[in-house]
């Protein structure tokens, strides 16, 4: 892929564009459509382009698959810590009360923290599945390799 | 009905129109080629043209900026995306030895 200048120019150019897309995503889920999952898969796409153009390993050496790994994992614990914080609190679980005194900012809160599990999770698992696909695809991987 | 209904109708119209030659393009040609021309470039043309009446429209009667910034970026990102994915998938096509289509007992126009 290194003599695809259109395809390499254009991925450049809109990777940036994808991530605060997403990141939009994310972040207006609470009010208008969108959500962690949607804004995950979008910030997953744009590592997804990055490694379809210039190559498994390049997106390996920028996502490793600890961090990925980390990600997935991070986002369940702040999903469940989030319910389970309330159950502690003498709440239901995923009640959000008694993250803060006002409700509706406590709503607020519990949900982007619920969403960012969610994105992290979601993204994180994008990106583990295409690194699972293109499994020994790429020239630095070894057939029994770690990848 | 103003002038810019009247715009907006025209855009709306040109836009239906483009994509519906887009469609029977698709349909009509003969090879994997020149189908990607009408997928590509039409659907670019149509999807502009509809936005410029959705922006116009917009602007016109509720002033939302934020929405009309929506479009506009819609129209960009269209702009800069849809060549390149059918550039990317014409140029994967060939280099996997896909040859193009050429009229029958056409030997002048052929690559061979």
């Amino acid at each position: 892929m290194k003599d695809q200048v259109i395809l390499r120019a254009v991925v450049k150019l809109m990777i940036p564009p994808i991530l605060i897309f997403g990141l939009y995503v994310v972040t207006h889920g609470e009010l208008g459509p969108g959500g962690g999952f949607q804004g995950g898969v979008i910030l997953a796409a744009a590592f997804i382009v990055y490694g379809l153009v210039f190559g498994v390993d390049e997106m390996r050496k920028i996502l490793p698959r600890k961090v990925t790994d980390f990600f997935a994992a991070f986002g369940v614990l702040l999903y469940a810590g989030t319910g389970v914080y309330c159950l502690i609190a003498g709440y239901k679980f995923l009640d959000y009360f008694p993250i803060s005194g006002d409700p509706g900012r406590a709503e607020s809160w519990g949900m982007i923290l619920v969403e960012w599990g969610v994105t992290f999770t979601v993204g994180a698992v994008m990106v583990t599945v295409y690194n699972e696909i293109t499994e020994g695809t790429g020239p630095g991987d070894q057939p029994d390799g770690e990848g | 009905m103003n002038a810019m209904d009247i715009a907006v109708g025209i855009f709306l119209a040109l836009g239906c129109f483009f994509a519906l030659t887009g469609a029977v393009g698709i349909v009509r040609m003969p090879d994997f080629f020149s189908r990607l021309h009408p997928a590509g470039k039409n659907d670019t043309l149509a999807v502009t043209s509809i936005m410029i009446a959705l922006l116009i429209r917009t602007v016109e009667y509720d002033y939302h900026w934020t929405v009309a910034t929506k479009l506009l970026l819609i129209v960009g990102i269209i702009f800069v995306t849809a060549p390149a994915a059918s550039h990317a998938i014409s140029k994967a096509a060939f280099l996997d030895g896909l040859k193009p289509w050429t009229k029958p007992g056409d030997t002048e126009a052929s690559n061979e």
